[in-house]
């Protein structure tokens, strides 16, 4: 038998220097769980069928195993999802035999309660946050557990751990609750709802050599592929169906590609690259020199992008 | 990789952010599209030179005052390490950002202004170190440019600073001098031939050859009970696993503990990581134990080896930083939560609010207001199990949430 021991112990147990720091951010990430269902009546995890929250759901289980995860998953479907991810997410649900909850951006616009945006940089990101509010409502969670991490973005550098919001989803930034040690505190009254980031101190390629060590399956459009594909304003996007607008005059090329995060295909551009395997995939992520988000259209729009989708209930 | 969390604190003015951006520049941690975002910001706010603060300050109001308001994080690695730094305003306003930082952190740079030296908010920064015992502290003396690299003016800033350092009571404590210019670079990644005089290593050398630890230091083992695993499956019938966060110290299978609060003594028979079994588990790892004896043990319960229980006590005496606008008063009430503990407290009173710049003119007091850090009596509805915070930081530490806002009101270390 072994002798369990996190990097801040030894620091030699493993050979490979990327897997131990993950041991130490894995442990305070089952703790973080287990916080979850000790404090919550009902919580829930937003599940987007991307790398990290397919992180997520291997925590929970290592938290709660051997029990079953306790709580079901939350996918907000903007329609717009790669086919690929979608497939994958109903394939996992099924093997874990958890509950898997769909709502649908679409239905949100046929009831005229969110406006499609409109012209070449049209995307339905930001229409999530009102489908995932009318979630969060209807089945009364009162814990939101997502894949959020503090270096994707220096808005949410500045998130805790356990954010809290208020009727209205919203993030009230000036006013956070200080996060001391370890100590969550996740007291809250009536129609308040809190936001919590298992994976807030890991970078991204922490989860990368996560799945690699853990050999956790993930959705093919994270490996290279051949694809239809455009360019404009210097990134790459997918031409391979009618989501992303395309001007007459942007030529489509096939390309070998792939995807380093995988949101709503009208905001999510893909890198030139020849990784079809997982570690393919770590060594080009420790190379890389353009940020993850960098890829993401909707953090462009401007400097506080993030921060003022936050505040309006964004997770 | 080894995970080393670093606080920081202090004002633009010291340049700690172009000490945080010069480290992430030099190891080559800022990526091109963050670079080009600070070098066009820059550049439209009509700076001459960089301005890394562009990199931290994430929320719009820092960026429109020009300060740092809130604790940020940012990541960077190197060869061998990754490191976290939890940087923090330093201003005695934000007395309780410098805490919450330092609180998660395994060692921090003090920024000197080499033309200023030891000024009021250096003070402050060490006593805080010095309260919540960071073990390793580094002093950067910056704007050595500014001096001509003078090494006269350096050692009358280390002399100062050695003062206080004599006036602590944390002796473990390791204090490094380093003279660096951060606009220039002289001494934060690599070593400058500016300064010929100074044979030491630069802050990154410095900080690549400290021993990640844990952040609670080493004691006795502490095992609080997050929530009790029942899987209710035909292969599990009878399995009755407690999960938790293991402090302190080890535990191993065989190991005989006692349950607080009902004293109830049983041996471990199973420890879990997941599906895997193991003998042994180290301090930091989130496990799942079983235990010899079927006995009653909830969530709020802590396991500890038999021989070493904590004191356990309806009362505690701690020194408290008090994060909330409204004073913390003799006779209030709040919930005392301690590690996965939680017990209905009420202040019995407010001794002292204490000087934090070693002058030892601590005050009497009746109240803290927001920023404040004083010696407080606390009874308590129930028993908690503690450690003083100097022999066990997890289990000598404990926040209060004010039962009408549910905010984290202040933090208090046990004495």
């Amino acid at each position: 038998m072994n002798t369990i021991t996190t990097e801040l112990e030894t620091g030699t147990t493993h050979s490979d220097s990327t897997f131990l720091r993950t041991n130490a951010l894995e442990s305070e990430a089952i703790y973080i769980f287990r916080e979850v269902v000790a404090q919550f009546e009902k919580p829930v995890l937003l599940f987007s069928g991307g790398k990290d929250s397919i992180t997520l759901v291997r925590l929970a289980q290592k938290a709660f195993w051997p029990a079953k995860i306790p709580f079901p998953l939350l996918h907000v479907d903007t329609g717009h999802n790669f086919p690929e991810t979608i497939e994958f997410r109903d394939r996992l649900a099924k093997e874990l035999g958890v509950e898997l909850i769909v709502r649908n951006v679409q239905d949100a616009i046929d009831a005229g309660k969110v406006k499609e945006e409109t012209g070449k940089y049209a995307s339905r990101n930001s229409l999530q946050t009102v489908t995932l509010l009318d979630a969060l409502e209807e089945f009364k969670f009162d814990a939101a557990i997502g894949g959020a991490r503090r270096d994707e973005e220096k808005a949410r550098a500045k998130e805790r751990i356990f954010s809290v919001r208020d009727d209205f989803g919203q993030w009230d930034e000036k006013n956070q609750r200080p996060e001391l040690f370890d100590m969550l505190n996740g007291k809250i009254d009536l129609g308040q709802n809190v936001r919590v980031f298992p994976i807030s101190n890991w970078t991204e390629l922490d989860v990368w050599s996560y799945i690699e060590k853990e050999e956790i399956e993930i959705p093919s459009i994270y490996f290279a592929h051949k694809r239809k594909t455009f360019i404009r304003d210097g990134m790459i996007w997918s031409a391979e169906d009618d989501v992303v607008y395309r001007e007459e005059d942007e030529i489509v090329e096939e390309r070998l590609v792939r995807f380093r995060t995988v949101g709503d295909m009208s905001c999510t551009a893909a890198v030139l690259s020849d990784a079809v395997s997982i570690e393919k995939v770590v060594g080009e992520i420790r190379e890389s020199t353009i940020s993850e988000r960098g890829a993401r259209i909707d953090d462009k729009r401007s400097e506080a992008a993030m921060e003022k989708r936050k505040q309006q209930g964004y997770f | 990789m080894e995970v080393l969390k670093i606080a920081t604190a202090g004002s633009v003015d010291d340049g700690k952010s172009t000490l945080i951006g010069r480290i992430l520049y030099d190891t080559k941690s800022l990526t091109t599209d963050k670079l080009e975002a600070i070098e066009s910001r820059s550049k439209a706010n009509g700076f001459d030179y960089l301005d890394f603060s562009l990199a931290t300050d994430g929320l719009v109001a820092e960026r429109e005052q020009g300060i740092t308001i809130d604790v940020a994080h940012i990541y960077f690695s190197t060869a061998n390490k990754s490191y976290i730094i939890a940087d923090t305003p330093g201003h005695i306003e934000y007395t309780r950002n410098m805490v919450t930082g330092a609180s998660t952190s395994q060692a921090s740079i003090i920024l000197v202004d080499a033309r200023n030296g030891v000024i009021e908010q250096t003070y402050r920064h060490f006593f805080i170190n010095n309260l919540l015992r960071i073990k390793d502290v580094v002093v950067a003396v910056n704007k050595m440019d500014l001096v001509d690299y003078s090494e006269e003016k350096f050692n009358a800033i280390k002399a100062e600073f050695e003062n206080i350092i004599a006036k602590s009571d944390y002796k473990e404590q390791n204090i490094t001098f380093v003279p660096v210019s951060a606009l220039k670079g002289d001494n934060v990644v690599t070593t400058s031939d500016a300064m010929p005089w100074y044979k030491g290593e630069s802050i990154l050398d410095h900080l690549e050859k400290l021993n990640a630890q844990d952040v609670f230091e080493k004691g006795q083992a502490r095992f609080p009970v997050q929530t009790v695993v029942r899987p209710k499956k035909d292969e599990f019938h009878d399995f009755r696993g407690y999960a938790g966060k293991l402090y302190g110290n080890d535990l191993a299978v065989g190991d005989e503990v006692t349950v607080l609060p009902s004293l109830t003594k049983s041996t471990i028979k199973e420890i879990y990581f997941f599906d895997k079994k193991f003998e042994k588990a180290g301090r930091g790892s989130s496990i799942n134990i079983t235990l010899t004896d079927n006995i009653n043990v909830s969530r709020g319960d802590m396991i500890v080896k038999t021989g070493e229980e904590p004191s356990i006590e309806k009362a505690v005496t701690a020194k408290v930083c008090w994060m909330d606008s409204k004073n913390l008063v003799s006779r209030s009430k709040y919930l005392l939560k301690h590690g996965t503990n939680q017990v209905q407290a009420m202040i019995e009173s407010v001794d002292t609010v204490l000087a934090t710049d070693f002058t030892g003119n601590d005050s009497e007091a009746d109240s803290l207001t927001l920023n404040q850090i004083g010696t407080v009596k606390i009874k308590l509805a129930k028993p908690v199990f503690y450690d003083k915070y100097v022999d066990n930081k997890s289990n000598g530490s404990f926040i209060l949430i004010d039962p009408q806002t549910n905010n984290t009101a202040g933090v208090g270390f046990i004495e």
